[in-house]
Protein backbone atom coordinates (compact mmCIF):
# COMPACT_ATOMS: atom_id res chain seq x y z
CA UNK A 1 0.00 0.00 0.00
CA UNK A 2 1.39 2.99 -0.88
CA UNK A 3 2.01 5.80 1.49
CA UNK A 4 0.06 8.94 0.96
CA UNK A 5 1.85 11.00 3.79
CA UNK A 6 3.52 13.26 1.37
CA UNK A 7 6.77 13.38 -0.47
CA UNK A 8 9.50 11.80 1.22
CA UNK A 9 6.85 9.84 3.59
CA UNK A 10 9.05 11.72 6.34
CA UNK A 11 6.41 10.20 8.28
CA UNK A 12 6.18 13.24 11.37
CA UNK A 13 2.88 12.99 12.82
CA UNK A 14 0.79 16.17 13.61
CA UNK A 15 0.13 16.81 17.37
CA UNK A 16 -2.04 14.91 18.65
CA UNK A 17 -4.46 17.83 19.53
CA UNK A 18 -6.88 15.46 21.14
CA UNK A 19 -4.89 13.96 23.37
CA UNK A 20 -4.36 16.43 26.32
CA UNK A 21 -8.40 16.61 26.12
CA UNK A 22 -8.62 13.34 26.23
CA UNK A 23 -6.07 12.54 29.20
CA UNK A 24 -8.22 14.97 31.40
CA UNK A 25 -11.67 13.49 30.64
CA UNK A 26 -9.85 10.39 31.58
CA UNK A 27 -8.24 11.33 34.96
CA UNK A 28 -11.60 12.86 35.83
CA UNK A 29 -13.14 9.90 35.03
CA UNK A 30 -10.91 7.57 37.19
CA UNK A 31 -11.12 9.69 40.11
CA UNK A 32 -14.95 9.70 39.99
CA UNK A 33 -14.66 5.85 39.61
CA UNK A 34 -12.37 6.15 42.86
CA UNK A 35 -14.95 7.94 44.00
CA UNK A 36 -17.85 5.62 43.61
CA UNK A 37 -16.21 2.53 44.91
CA UNK A 38 -14.90 4.44 47.88
CA UNK A 39 -18.90 5.34 48.91
CA UNK A 40 -19.62 1.66 47.89
CA UNK A 41 -17.44 0.40 50.23
CA UNK A 42 -18.28 2.29 52.98
CA UNK A 43 -22.42 1.38 52.47
CA UNK A 44 -21.15 -2.09 52.30
CA UNK A 45 -20.62 -1.79 56.08
CA UNK A 46 -23.33 1.38 56.14
CA UNK A 47 -25.94 -1.71 55.45
CA UNK A 48 -24.78 -4.39 57.28
CA UNK A 49 -27.30 -5.65 60.78
CA UNK A 50 -26.33 -4.25 63.64
CA UNK A 51 -24.25 -6.64 65.70
CA UNK A 52 -26.46 -6.91 69.20
CA UNK A 53 -23.46 -5.91 71.28
CA UNK A 54 -23.99 -2.30 69.72
CA UNK A 55 -27.84 -2.58 71.64
CA UNK A 56 -26.60 -4.58 74.44
CA UNK A 57 -24.54 -1.01 75.52
CA UNK A 58 -27.71 1.45 74.96
CA UNK A 59 -29.66 -0.82 76.49
CA UNK A 60 -27.24 -1.71 79.58
CA UNK A 61 -27.03 1.99 79.89
CA UNK A 62 -30.42 2.21 79.99
CA UNK A 63 -30.63 -0.17 83.03
CA UNK A 64 -28.17 2.05 84.78
CA UNK A 65 -30.22 5.01 84.02
CA UNK A 66 -33.62 3.93 85.56
CA UNK A 67 -31.30 1.78 88.36
CA UNK A 68 -30.01 5.58 89.41
CA UNK A 69 -33.33 6.92 89.24
CA UNK A 70 -34.46 4.46 91.88
CA UNK A 71 -32.27 5.17 94.13
CA UNK B 1 -15.55 14.64 90.53
CA UNK B 2 -18.81 14.46 89.15
CA UNK B 3 -19.10 11.34 86.39
CA UNK B 4 -20.40 12.30 83.23
CA UNK B 5 -23.15 9.76 83.99
CA UNK B 6 -24.05 11.25 87.25
CA UNK B 7 -23.70 15.01 85.77
CA UNK B 8 -25.85 13.50 82.55
CA UNK B 9 -28.54 12.35 85.21
CA UNK B 10 -29.08 15.96 87.05
CA UNK B 11 -30.03 17.57 83.18
CA UNK B 12 -32.04 15.66 80.81
CA UNK B 13 -35.75 14.76 80.44
CA UNK B 14 -36.60 11.14 79.97
CA UNK B 15 -38.18 12.14 76.29
CA UNK B 16 -34.75 14.11 75.81
CA UNK B 17 -32.59 10.83 76.38
CA UNK B 18 -35.44 9.09 74.05
CA UNK B 19 -34.72 10.76 71.45
CA UNK B 20 -30.85 10.82 71.67
CA UNK B 21 -30.82 6.97 71.74
CA UNK B 22 -32.79 7.01 69.20
CA UNK B 23 -30.28 9.32 66.90
CA UNK B 24 -27.47 7.28 68.47
CA UNK B 25 -28.92 3.73 67.36
CA UNK B 26 -29.22 4.89 63.62
CA UNK B 27 -25.75 6.17 63.62
CA UNK B 28 -24.29 2.85 64.84
CA UNK B 29 -23.97 2.01 61.50
CA UNK B 30 -22.27 4.64 60.46
CA UNK B 31 -19.51 4.31 63.11
CA UNK B 32 -19.26 0.84 62.06
CA UNK B 33 -17.89 1.58 58.94
CA UNK B 34 -15.84 4.54 60.01
CA UNK B 35 -14.24 2.62 62.14
CA UNK B 36 -13.68 0.17 59.71
CA UNK B 37 -11.72 2.41 57.40
CA UNK B 38 -9.53 3.41 60.26
CA UNK B 39 -8.38 0.16 61.64
CA UNK B 40 -9.07 -1.76 58.54
CA UNK B 41 -9.94 -5.28 60.30
CA UNK B 42 -13.56 -5.91 61.14
CA UNK B 43 -13.09 -7.12 65.27
CA UNK B 44 -10.85 -4.47 66.07
CA UNK B 45 -13.48 -1.61 63.85
CA UNK B 46 -16.10 -3.07 66.42
CA UNK B 47 -14.21 -2.63 69.64
CA UNK B 48 -13.43 0.78 68.61
CA UNK B 49 -17.19 1.55 67.41
CA UNK B 50 -18.37 0.50 70.72
CA UNK B 51 -16.32 2.09 72.84
CA UNK B 52 -17.04 4.97 71.08
CA UNK B 53 -20.89 4.12 71.59
CA UNK B 54 -20.10 4.13 75.50
CA UNK B 55 -18.51 7.28 75.43
CA UNK B 56 -21.09 9.56 72.97
CA UNK B 57 -23.77 7.69 75.68
CA UNK B 58 -21.90 8.25 78.84
CA UNK B 59 -21.11 12.00 77.11
CA UNK B 60 -24.60 12.46 76.09
CA UNK B 61 -24.78 15.29 79.05
CA UNK B 62 -22.47 17.33 77.04
CA UNK B 63 -24.61 17.21 73.11
CA UNK B 64 -26.37 20.03 72.87
CA UNK B 65 -29.84 18.57 70.81
CA UNK B 66 -29.94 19.69 67.35
CA UNK B 67 -26.46 19.91 67.02
CA UNK B 68 -24.87 17.92 64.19
CA UNK B 69 -24.64 14.62 66.01
CA UNK B 70 -23.33 12.54 63.37
CA UNK B 71 -20.43 14.97 63.59
CA UNK B 72 -20.17 14.52 67.14
CA UNK B 73 -19.69 11.21 67.44
CA UNK B 74 -17.38 11.12 64.39
CA UNK B 75 -15.24 12.64 66.29
CA UNK B 76 -15.48 11.02 69.77
CA UNK B 77 -14.52 7.51 67.44
CA UNK B 78 -11.69 9.40 65.95
CA UNK B 79 -10.06 11.01 69.03
CA UNK B 80 -10.27 7.16 70.60
CA UNK B 81 -9.13 6.22 67.74
CA UNK B 82 -5.76 8.03 67.86
CA UNK B 83 -5.53 8.03 72.13
CA UNK B 84 -5.30 3.83 71.65
CA UNK B 85 -2.69 4.32 69.07
CA UNK B 86 -0.82 6.62 71.25
CA UNK B 87 -0.89 3.94 74.21
CA UNK B 88 0.11 1.32 71.78
CA UNK B 89 4.03 2.19 70.17
CA UNK B 90 3.35 -0.74 68.25
CA UNK B 91 0.40 0.41 66.46
CA UNK B 92 2.50 3.03 64.82
CA UNK B 93 3.63 0.62 62.21
CA UNK B 94 0.32 -1.63 61.66
CA UNK B 95 -1.11 0.64 59.03
CA UNK B 96 2.07 -0.12 56.76
CA UNK B 97 2.49 -3.70 57.89
CA UNK B 98 -2.07 -4.93 57.47
CA UNK B 99 -1.14 -3.15 53.93
CA UNK B 100 1.53 -5.64 53.55
CA UNK B 101 0.20 -8.72 55.21
CA UNK B 102 -2.95 -8.23 53.07
CA UNK B 103 -1.26 -7.74 50.18
CA UNK B 104 0.47 -11.21 50.30
CA UNK B 105 -3.01 -12.73 51.71
CA UNK B 106 -4.97 -11.12 48.49
CA UNK B 107 -2.61 -13.19 46.35
CA UNK B 108 -5.64 -15.50 45.36
CA UNK B 109 -7.12 -15.14 41.91
CA UNK B 110 -10.42 -16.18 43.01
CA UNK B 111 -10.94 -12.89 45.27
CA UNK B 112 -13.21 -10.19 44.31
CA UNK B 113 -11.06 -7.48 42.85
CA UNK B 114 -12.07 -4.04 43.46
CA UNK B 115 -13.46 -3.56 46.70
CA UNK B 116 -10.61 -5.39 48.09
CA UNK B 117 -8.39 -3.82 45.52
CA UNK B 118 -9.77 -0.13 47.51
CA UNK B 119 -9.43 -1.22 51.18
CA UNK B 120 -6.00 -2.65 50.29
CA UNK B 121 -5.08 0.93 49.04
CA UNK B 122 -6.73 3.49 51.32
CA UNK B 123 -4.65 1.30 53.81
CA UNK B 124 -1.25 1.96 52.50
CA UNK B 125 -2.54 5.82 52.58
CA UNK B 126 -1.16 8.12 55.75
CA UNK B 127 -3.67 7.93 58.04
CA UNK B 128 -4.43 11.80 58.08
CA UNK B 129 -4.83 11.38 54.03
CA UNK B 130 -7.31 8.56 54.57
CA UNK B 131 -9.75 9.65 57.21
CA UNK B 132 -9.85 13.21 55.06
CA UNK B 133 -11.23 11.03 52.38
CA UNK B 134 -13.85 8.93 53.81
CA UNK B 135 -15.09 11.84 55.85
CA UNK B 136 -15.63 13.99 52.57
CA UNK B 137 -15.89 11.21 49.79
CA UNK B 138 -17.58 8.39 51.04
CA UNK B 139 -18.95 10.03 54.63
CA UNK B 140 -21.26 12.74 53.33
CA UNK B 141 -19.50 15.71 55.56
CA UNK B 142 -18.40 18.90 54.27
CA UNK B 143 -15.10 20.06 54.43
CA UNK B 144 -15.71 22.24 57.36
CA UNK B 145 -17.57 19.18 58.80
CA UNK B 146 -14.09 16.78 58.06
CA UNK B 147 -12.23 20.03 59.73
CA UNK B 148 -14.30 20.60 63.11
CA UNK B 149 -13.84 16.34 63.24
CA UNK B 150 -10.53 16.03 62.75
CA UNK B 151 -9.67 19.58 64.90
CA UNK B 152 -7.59 21.19 61.41
CA UNK B 153 -8.28 23.97 59.45
CA UNK B 154 -10.73 23.76 56.09
CA UNK B 155 -7.46 24.27 53.99
CA UNK B 156 -5.94 21.47 55.44
CA UNK B 157 -8.63 19.07 54.90
CA UNK B 158 -9.23 20.06 51.74
CA UNK B 159 -5.53 19.21 50.63
CA UNK B 160 -5.17 16.13 52.12
CA UNK B 161 -8.52 14.86 50.31
CA UNK B 162 -6.79 16.48 46.75
CA UNK B 163 -3.78 14.41 48.02
CA UNK B 164 -5.60 11.33 48.86
CA UNK B 165 -7.29 10.87 45.81
CA UNK B 166 -4.27 11.67 43.72
CA UNK B 167 -2.43 9.01 45.95
CA UNK B 168 -5.27 6.20 45.62
CA UNK B 169 -5.23 6.65 41.95
CA UNK B 170 -1.85 5.87 41.63
CA UNK B 171 -1.65 3.28 43.92
CA UNK B 172 -4.58 1.59 42.12
CA UNK B 173 -2.64 2.01 38.59
CA UNK B 174 0.68 1.82 39.28
CA UNK B 175 0.55 -1.79 39.84
CA UNK B 176 0.64 -2.08 43.74
CA UNK B 177 -0.65 -5.33 43.20
CA UNK B 178 2.11 -7.56 41.66
CA UNK B 179 0.39 -11.04 41.24
CA UNK B 180 0.92 -11.88 37.66
CA UNK B 181 2.11 -9.75 35.52
CA UNK B 182 -1.06 -8.26 34.17
CA UNK B 183 -2.12 -6.98 36.89
CA UNK B 184 -0.85 -3.47 37.17
CA UNK B 185 -3.89 -1.85 35.67
CA UNK B 186 -6.39 -4.77 37.03
CA UNK B 187 -7.82 -2.55 40.21
CA UNK B 188 -8.76 -0.02 38.27
CA UNK B 189 -9.82 -1.61 35.68
CA UNK B 190 -12.06 -3.36 37.71
CA UNK B 191 -12.99 0.06 39.08
CA UNK B 192 -13.88 1.50 36.12
CA UNK B 193 -15.80 -1.30 34.73
CA UNK B 194 -18.02 -1.03 37.74
CA UNK B 195 -18.83 2.29 37.41
CA UNK B 196 -19.48 2.20 33.52
CA UNK B 197 -22.17 -0.32 34.45
CA UNK B 198 -23.38 1.81 37.42
CA UNK B 199 -23.82 4.50 34.85
CA UNK B 200 -25.65 2.60 32.69
CA UNK B 201 -28.25 1.37 34.69
CA UNK B 202 -28.72 4.80 36.26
Amino acid sequence: MESSSGPGGRGRKPPPAHEPRRAIDEARLRQQAIGVKLRQMFEQVVNEPIPQEFLDILRRGDEALSGADED
Amino acid sequence: MKTEREAANGGASPAMEGRFKRELVALIPHLRAFARTLTGDQASADDLAQDALMKAWDARASYQMGTNMKAWTFMILRNQFYSEKRRSWRQTQLDQEAAERTLVAVDDPQSPVALDEMRLALAMLPAEQREALILVGAGGFAYEEAAEICGCAVGTVKSRVSRARRALQSILEAGAYPRDGRAASEAMGAILAAVEHMAQTR
